[in-house]
């Protein structure tokens, strides 16, 4: 067991863990923050996606060990009412439809929007491809993507 | 109308049957709702105008929390934004709760309306009583009753004391479709935010004081059992507070942390009794399905006679793999067991079963037990299974404390149920203008239910009646069914046997217009130029409806307008679930393999309940479709399941996702399926693409094997 500090959503935590816990179930399982969701455990599929000093990592296979003293932003942290621009822009092209990859769906392309405020398709494509989606919402993805970049006309197609 | 009471009503209703239950009843035990007005089972309002609506189908994402409750508040005439949901768990009140078979907006759609019209009539007749004024001066509008020529108004919520005294009606007026309010608008999904905020609570996010977590060892092949295990290591772990046999094939080990019993189960030492499987393989699974092959099967439909007919004879034959649902969210239930109970908390599209079964396997009545069914991350059918909440049942009673079993993805993807393997053997004789005068399609594959001990009656699966019907108006017709048998574990999978009968048909047709020298929409389309009934078990196909479909697929598709060099077309049409579907897949071939770049998908699904939806659910299943035609293949090697996790069992990326444009005939008949028919003609039409791209034609899935 190690006692860890973390910064988990702008506030200071004190976990008790093993060190070589995976980052997911410290969050999930010790601080209770579920929005962050376990899929593969592999880093294969993204539904596990959180920032970590402001990048997007694979919380599940990242020991929580390598995250002491980091900044780490969870779902629940994106924005102070859940309702960041990308969150909105989810809404507004009704993106989820079972919903359980959605939060690592965001958290992945909240992190291409911080240093990519207007992407393309292409660039859209290639922060989003290691977030799976089974229900097969990657077009209104997109869509939500554009439109929270402020280019609501979306995509256009050109690929 | 003539009043009827609740208690004849409640039995009347369970007598008839799965999924038609009205289900009148007495107003809710619960001490909170006694003031509240109840008609129904499904809807209760209260007096501060709270109007509450029940939805007894479980949500995966195919949008039921939305699609039921808009079809209950538009008979209702009720504000759509003063609706509140709430989730039935499993119960006696509204028949068979069974999410599957595309079949939750078809099977609730007349139940729903009357249920919203009744407590609409009883409010028209308490305001009417109220204000001492004729019924007919009365109108029902946005959660309020009306009486325009004293310009009143009183809430649903004003009128509850009053109609709660009223008798129920039986025989109401149902609305017209040119004057919905409600059903047909793209409204916003009731369950959106809080999957975006990440405040949703998915089976796996459910959490009680004193839970304990845990994972199972099972045997890695197929039927074997544990013959002994060491837990001496899994104790070392840190959390680790007990392992222990679950059944005769698996062992759990418990921990108060998810990981510390995942690490405890890494270390635990079991010793497998293997059983007869250990040496099955991919290759004598598919041996024994040809070996069936030779067997006469059982008619499923049959026009005309098909061997008599003389002509060019052209047959083919194809082949399809068994394929793994992989929903996101991986296996979970969480079980509280208290001696003469046990309460569950799961992702379940059958918390019916859930509840007989864990009854069963821990010795209590079903009425002991209580299922909350929660949301799903995808289903697929996967969770058509009652495995997961068995075992945490299991493990709950063995540890006398409340426990949450977790699969992990490797867990998912190698003690699941599969869809099963098949073979379809495909028969024409062309007459004089090279059309099919007679044609026969034989599917050999084994039986999901058979497998299960579920009744097959007259050797016909369950399943076929939905799923493998005909779809051209050709005079000597027949579909036959040969059961085989297969030691690999079978279950439902969205489309089931419909993604393989569609994918032989429709990729023979083709090959027949291929060989007449004809265009492949004309082909078909002349195929259903006479409006023909086709009955098929309790379904009529109807030619027309299918023309309809391919019409509108092959115009929006611009079939007629020629392609950019290096752009190729397929198209294929079938029907399922009620339902019709063509489809038009556009692909270029890049270092060999198709790139998919549009799909343009034709839905008659009757009537509409909400077009954002049936979108979701159409480019969704292409998507699905695309990902089964393209990699999904599970194989066997020495009894085991060889796919792991998405690195080798690859669903679609948004790299290869195309663009799919949806469009829905126009109609006014009752709701059919929707969930599922987009799946079967992903794969046809895409080889379709691929062959007149390459001339290679693909006659065993996946594609990129």
């Amino acid at each position: 067991m190690a006692d860890l500090t973390l910064r988990v959503n702008g506030s200071e935590r004190k976990v008790s863990v093993p060190p070589e816990t995976p980052l997911l179930w410290v969050l999930r399982d010790t601080l209770e923050l579920t929005g962050t969701k376990f899929g593969c455990g592999a880093g294969l599929c993204g539904a596990c996606t959180v920032h970590v000093d402001g990048n997007a990592i694979r919380s599940c296979t990242t020991p929580v060990s390598q995250v002491a003293g980091k900044s780490v932003t969870t779902i629940e942290g994106l924005s102070a009412n859940g309702m960041h621009v990308l969150q909105q822009a989810w809404l507004a092209e009704e993106v989820p439809q079972c919903g359980y990859c959605q939060t690592g769906q965001i958290m992945s392309a909240a992190s291409l929007l911080a240093k990519t405020p207007n992407p393309s398709d292409d660039q859209i494509t290639q922060a989003m491809n290691g977030n799976l989606c089974r229900c097969g919402t990657y077009e209104r993805i997109r869509k939500a993507i554009h439109r929270a970049a402020g280019n609501t006309a979306g995509s256009g197609g050109k690929r | 109308m003539s009043p009827i009471s609740r208690r004849e009503l409640l039995a009347g209703g369970i007598a008839a049957g799965a999924g038609l239950v009205i289900g009148f009843y007495l107003p809710h035990g619960n001490e909170s709702h006694q003031d509240s007005f109840s008609p129904n089972t499904y809807l209760r309002i209260s007096p501060d105008n709270r109007v509450t609506i029940v939805v007894a189908r479980s949500e995966m994402g195919q949008g039921v929390r939305t699609a039921l409750p808009m079809i209950l508040a538009e008979e209702l005439e009720a504000d759509w934004k003063q609706i509140e949901i709430e989730q039935a768990g499993a119960s006696t009140l509204y028949g068979d709760q069974t999410t599957g078979g595309s079949a939750s907006v078809r099977t609730t759609w007349d139940p729903m309306r009357k249920a919203g019209a009744a407590a609409r009539e009883m409010l028209i007749s308490a305001a009417a009583l109220t204000w001492n004024v004729p019924r007919s001066g009365c109108t029902a509008e946005s959660g309020c009753i009306k009486h325009a020529a004293s310009n009143r108004s009183l809430s649903y919520g004003e009128l509850v004391g009053k109609a709660a005294t009223l008798p129920i009606p039986t025989d109401v007026p149902l609305k017209q479709s040119k004057d919905y309010k409600i059903v047909g608008r793209r409204l916003a999904r009731v369950d959106s935010p809080g999957k975006v905020k990440g405040e949703a609570t998915f089976g796996i996010d459910f959490r009680m004081p004193g839970m304990k977590y845990a994972v199972l060892s099972r045997c890695p092949v197929i039927g074997g059992k544990v013959a002994s295990f060491d837990d001496k290591e899994s104790r070392r772990v840190a959390g680790v507070s007990y392992a222990g046999k679950i059944g005769d094939s698996a062992v759990a080990v418990v921990a108060d942390t998810v990981w510390g019993a995942m690490e405890g189960r890494r270390v635990l030492d079991v010793t497998w009794d293997e059983g007869p499987n250990k040496d099955l393989n991919t290759a004598a699974v598919m041996t024994s399905l040809k070996q069936a092959a030779s067997k006469t099967g059982v008619n499923l439909f049959a026009a005309g006679e098909p061997a008599k007919v003389a002509g060019r004879h052209i047959s083919a034959g194809y082949q399809l793999p068994f394929m793994a649902h992989a929903p996101m969210e991986p296996g979970n239930c969480t079980a509280d067991y208290r001696g003469s109970k046990c309460e569950l908390w799961a992702p379940t599209q059958v918390p019916q079963d859930c509840r007989d079964s864990v009854a069963q396997a821990i010795g209590l009545d079903p009425d002991q037990v209580k299922v909350n069914v929660t949301l799903m991350g995808g289903g697929f059918g996967r969770r058509l299974e009652h495995d997961y909440a068995v075992e945490a049942a299991q493990v709950s009673k063995a540890i006398n404390a409340p426990v949450k079993v977790i699969w992990t993805r490797e867990d998912d993807m190698r003690f699941s149920t599969y869809r099963p393997a098949s073979l379809h053997q495909l028969s024409a004789t062309l007459d004089a203008s090279r059309f099919p005068a007679g044609l026969t399609h034989r599917i050999i594959a084994p039986s999901i239910s058979g497998q299960k001990g579920q009744p097959v009656p007259n050797g016909v699966d369950p399943d076929l009646p939905d799923e493998a019907g005909p779809v051209y108006g050709i005079p000597n017709y027949s579909i036959e069914y040969v059961m085989a048998e297969t030691p690999v574990p079978l279950g439902w999978m969205r489309s089931v046997y419909a993604l393989q009968a569609a994918f032989a048909l429709e990729s023979f047709i083709d090959e027949l217009a291929i060989a007449a020298g004809k265009d492949p929409v004309q082909y078909r389309l002349h195929l259903l130029a006479k409006d023909q009934d086709l009955p098929y078990f309790t379904t009529t196909w109807k030619t027309s409806r299918m023309r309809g479909v391919l019409q509108l697929a092959a115009e929006k598709a611009g079939w007629d307008k020629p392609q950019p060099a290096g752009r190729y077309r397929g198209v294929a049409c079938f029907g399922c679930f009620s339902s019709y579907m063509a489809e038009v897949v556009e692909i270029t071939m890049e270092n060999d393999q198709p790139k998919v770049h549009r799909v343009v998908a034709a839905v008659d699904c009757g009537q509409v309940v909400n077009p954002s939806i049936l979108e979701q659910q159409i480019q969704g299943g292409v998507v699905y479709g695309l990902a089964n035609a393209l990699r999904a293949k599970i194989t066997i090697e020495k009894g085991r399941v060889v796919q792991g996790n998405f690195d080798d069992y690859s669903p679609l990326r948004m790299d290869e996702t195309p663009s799919v444009e949806v469009y829905a005939v126009p109609s006014q008949e009752a709701p059919t399926g929707i969930g599922e028919p987009s799946v079967p003609p992903v794969a046809p039409a895409l080889c379709n693409a691929i062959y007149a791209a390459t001339k290679r034609r693909i006659r065993a899935l996946p594609i990129l094997s």
